[in-house]
């Protein structure tokens, strides 16, 4: 025990070398057309260009699905539904789906690297746990598609819906797509996906993998494009089932589509997580938890913790603790293997957190971000963010923000914890950190949140359900309840 | 207590260390007795299981590349405690690996000294007679090492032995079985009468590594509260394991004593190194352990006077890699020497 050294001498050292991931894996064509009835065509419509958000610089161009491109997909969506797919036992159904699983396990590195490239998040959480839990989502459906009597309690012989519509968001692509497909796939429907417009290229590369898995042409069709390429697909009047990830907004407006139609809906919205800890939280793993809740995926989360709610008697310790822990994460080339948070996805995007977090300011909040934190001088990025002094009625507290900024309110009460936790007009995720099992068991029953983690945040496993209350949307994704919303 | 009130600096191992009393007078209340002590260690927050080895596995993941890892080989070579604690020991033996710890490859005499040989007390006139004033410091286990299973005076005296014979640094082991009982008083004390058998006639003292042997302990919250107890009782070093017990040193281990040392600095302005021993055998493995010393204590701690690997086997592996590095080509075992 002895006094500290003015300055570390190796400090320096642990400014790891730069690790990028290799490139040469992916091999990314200038143009990309759509995937309908297993085979890549070119669409009637314009092309559009998608560009990696760390570099700005320009990956490929891709097809706008046009309306009619988008009703030849749900053609051969219902053809393949009514000829082939529908008819397959579900052994044989099952076959194809541990096929895919095992071919994106083959090709993980190649997945990972293209799903850095066009999100612009980093490639360990692309590596480690997008595309495995990608995988995991394609085995564990393929499980369940012999087994379908068992999945829904008093349906002994449930029934396929049919062509299922499905739209996803940018922020985890890959990993929406098997969320979707997965299940849809092993009840016996066929799908025609969009994926966003920012992100497309893993679910072209998808595509190469039904071709390659030998799935039966047209079980599953892929469209490229915007906003107007899902509002065709989701109100194609031979539609089934619409399963929609992202805003509320949307959400809002695909719901109002689809009212007074026999088609099924599932709605996963957005989110504005609360993160409860108690003063007996485990106190280091309640930091970890608190950074993975808000900085995973650069907080494009919909389930994010961005509201921490902290009790008072432990809130400077804990605050301090957090910043401690801020100032070592890693800002970066998401390439690199030692990047802890990537780029955001869009400029858009980022002018909506900077706008955000320019109102949390002038609302009287404090900020700050890590002194450690340089961003890259190309691309989008945005620092984590910690915003105090925060109150229920600013606006950092109330909007979903979709960026690395957490909100930091206080407690005195359990009561008032729950309160101000379920004070929010969403209602998807929350956290609750407490070494004392009554409590967490208390917190998480008063929660009105589909999700609520104990000890920790943002994990998920294919076989657990997912989904919100309220603004948060409605339906289950992931789990036996996954597959209920794609049988009758 | 605040930093800049904080006990006197030190140029390095071996140098005039800062009575004891400056580190436990601050905790005087708190470990004057059993009933005190039990409240405080209890009321240190607890550890959840899942989140800190998936803490630990995440730190895992850093990527290293050639440059910086070159610098951090010889940073690992020279924190480790080159040990032979085997009833076999020989003079002749100890004179080898004491040889090893000053030149471990000499082929390459720009390869760094390791800091130390660890040995048993009645080896350390040995080890220090060949190490001569290489710097390489001695460490000897004492108090009735591995199973600490004796009466305080023999472990003393065991302490004072291995002192007198020239040791720089002691390695105590905890007694385990106090500690489950809930008897953290003795626990305590006993560090506190260790580290006063560390003092030599010249009023210097030996540096003092306080063994937890963390497999016994079994959980999580005991690591830390150990932790906290050694070191409010004049604890230099904490230290996971004797190596004769397994599980010895893991990554989560280590990165709870981490958390530990980093927050009595916090608190206290001390800085307590931290040594996990056994278990360690590869460059991969170290290298894991210097990117959590680094994110978790901080850099302060990427110093030999801060954190020391335990090891017999690490050495070669690291030689091994130090040359595959600098030549390009690996060589094979038997080009590096067995100790």
């Amino acid at each position: 025990m002895v006094k500290v050294p003015e300055s570390a001498p190796v400090a320096s050292l642990f400014e790891y070398a730069p690790a990028p991931e290799s490139r040469s894996v992916v091999d990314i064509k200038p143009s990309y057309g759509l995937f309908v009835d297993g085979e890549f065509v070119d669409g009637t419509g314009e092309s559009f260009a998608t560009i990696n958000p760390a570099t700005e610089e320009h990956l490929a161009h891709v097809a706008e699905a046009s309306e009619a491109d988008v009703d030849r997909a749900v053609k051969a969506a219902r053809r393949a539904y009514d000829k082939v797919w529908s008819k397959m036992s579900g052994r044989e159904r099952a076959k194809y789906l541990f096929r895919i699983a095992r071919i994106i396990q083959e090709r993980a590195k190649e997945f990972a690297v293209l799903e850095t490239l066009d999100n612009g998040k980093p490639i360990k959480e692309t590596r480690d746990f997008d595309v495995p839990t990608v995988a995991a989502h394609f085995f564990y459906y393929a499980g369940w598609a012999d087994k379908l009597a068992y999945a829904v309690p008093g349906n002994p012989a449930p029934k396929p819906l049919g062509v299922a519509a499905q739209v996803i968001p940018w922020n985890f692509p890959l990993m929406m797509l098997a969320w979707k497909v997965a299940p849809a796939l092993a009840a016996g429907n066929t799908v025609v996906l969009k994926p966003a417009e920012t992100t497309p290229l893993t679910a072209l590369l998808f595509a190469e993998v039904c071709q390659e898995a030998g799935l039966p042409n047209g079980v599953v069709n892929i469209v490229t494009g915007a906003g107007a390429t899902g509002a065709a697909l989701v109100a194609h009047p031979d539609v089934n089932k619409v399963a929609f990830t992202g805003s509320t907004d949307v959400g809002r407006t695909i719901a109002r589509q689809v009212a007074g139609t026999s088609k099924r809906l599932t709605l996963e919205l957005g989110g504005k997580g609360a993160n409860i800890v108690y003063e007996d939280a485990p106190m280091d793993e309640a930091v970890e938890g608190v950074v993975n809740g808000i900085f995973f995926n650069q907080g494009h989360v919909c389930c994010a913790g961005s509201r921490l709610l902290v009790q008072e008697s432990i809130q400077d310790e804990f605050l301090e603790r957090l910043q401690r822990r801020m100032e070592t994460l890693r800002v970066g080339d998401p390439l690199d293997k030692n990047t802890d948070i990537g780029a955001i996805n869009s400029a858009e995007q980022l002018a909506r957190i900077t706008e955000l977090a320019q109102a949390g300011e002038d609302e009287g909040a404090n900020r700050w971000s890590p002194s450690s934190c340089v961003l890259p001088e190309k691309g989008f990025f945005f620092a984590p963010t910690l915003f105090t002094d925060v109150s229920q009625t600013h606006r950092v507290a109330r909007e979903e923000i979709f960026g690395p900024v957490l909100s930091v309110l206080s407690f005195r009460t359990p009561t008032e914890a729950v309160q101000k936790a379920n004070n929010t007009p969403f209602g998807l995720s929350a956290g609750v950190w407490s070494e004392k099992g009554s409590r967490t068991l208390w917190t998480a029953n008063q929660l009105r949140a589909g999700v609520v983690w104990a000890n920790s945040f943002n994990k998920f496993d294919a076989t657990s359900p997912f989904g919100g209350y309220k603004e948060s949307g409605y339906g289950r994704e992931g789990g036996r309840q996954g597959l209920e919303g794609y049988l009758k | 207590m605040t930093a800049t009130s904080a006990s006197t600096p030190s140029a390095g191992h071996g140098s005039a260390a800062p009575s004891a009393a400056s580190v436990t007078d601050q905790f005087a209340e708190i470990t004057s007795d059993n009933a005190s002590l039990r409240r405080f260690l209890h009321g240190l927050p607890g550890v959840d299981q899942v989140g800190l080895e998936a803490r630990a596995a995440s730190l895992s993941t850093r990527s290293i590349k050639a440059d910086a890892k070159a610098r951090l080989i010889d940073l690992a070579i020279s924190m480790v405690d080159l040990t032979t604690l085997e009833g076999n020991d020989t003079v002749g033996k100890v004179r080898s690996l004491a040889s090893k710890a000053v030149r471990p490859d000499p082929t390459d005499l720009s390869t760094p000294s390791t800091a130390a040989v660890c040995v048993y007390p009645d080896m350390v006139a040995t080890a220090k007679a060949a190490v001569g004033d290489s710097g390489v410091q001695v460490a000897s286990v004492a108090t009735a090492f591995p199973s600490g299973r004796a009466a305080l005076e023999v472990k003393l005296a065991d302490t004072r032995q291995a002192v007198e014979a020239g040791a720089d640094e002691i390695d105590m082991v905890i007694d385990r079985g106090a500690f489950l009982s809930g008897d953290y008083k003795l626990v305590f004390d006993e560090i506190v009468a260790v580290r006063e058998a560390c003092r030599r006639v010249d009023g210097t003292e030996a540096h003092l590594k306080v063994i937890f042997e963390t497999g016994e302990l079994q959980t999580y919250d005991n690591v830390r509260r150990v932790s906290w107890l050694a070191m409010m009782a004049g604890a230099h070093f904490i230290k996971t394991s004797t190596g004769k017990t397994q599980p010895a040193a893991t990554l989560p281990v280590t990165l709870l004593m981490l958390q530990a040392v980093r927050d009595f600095r916090l608190q206290t302005g001390h800085m307590v190194g931290v040594k996990p021993a056994g278990g360690i055998r590869t460059t991969k493995d170290a290298m894991k352990y210097l990117v959590t010393v680094n994110e978790v204590a901080g850099p302060d701690w990427l110093n030999p006077d801060w954190f020391r690997f335990g090891a017999s086997s690490l050495l070669n592996d690291l030689l091994l890699q130090r040359t595959k590095l600098s030549t390009g080509r690996y060589t094979g075992p038997d080009y590096i020497s067995i100790d």
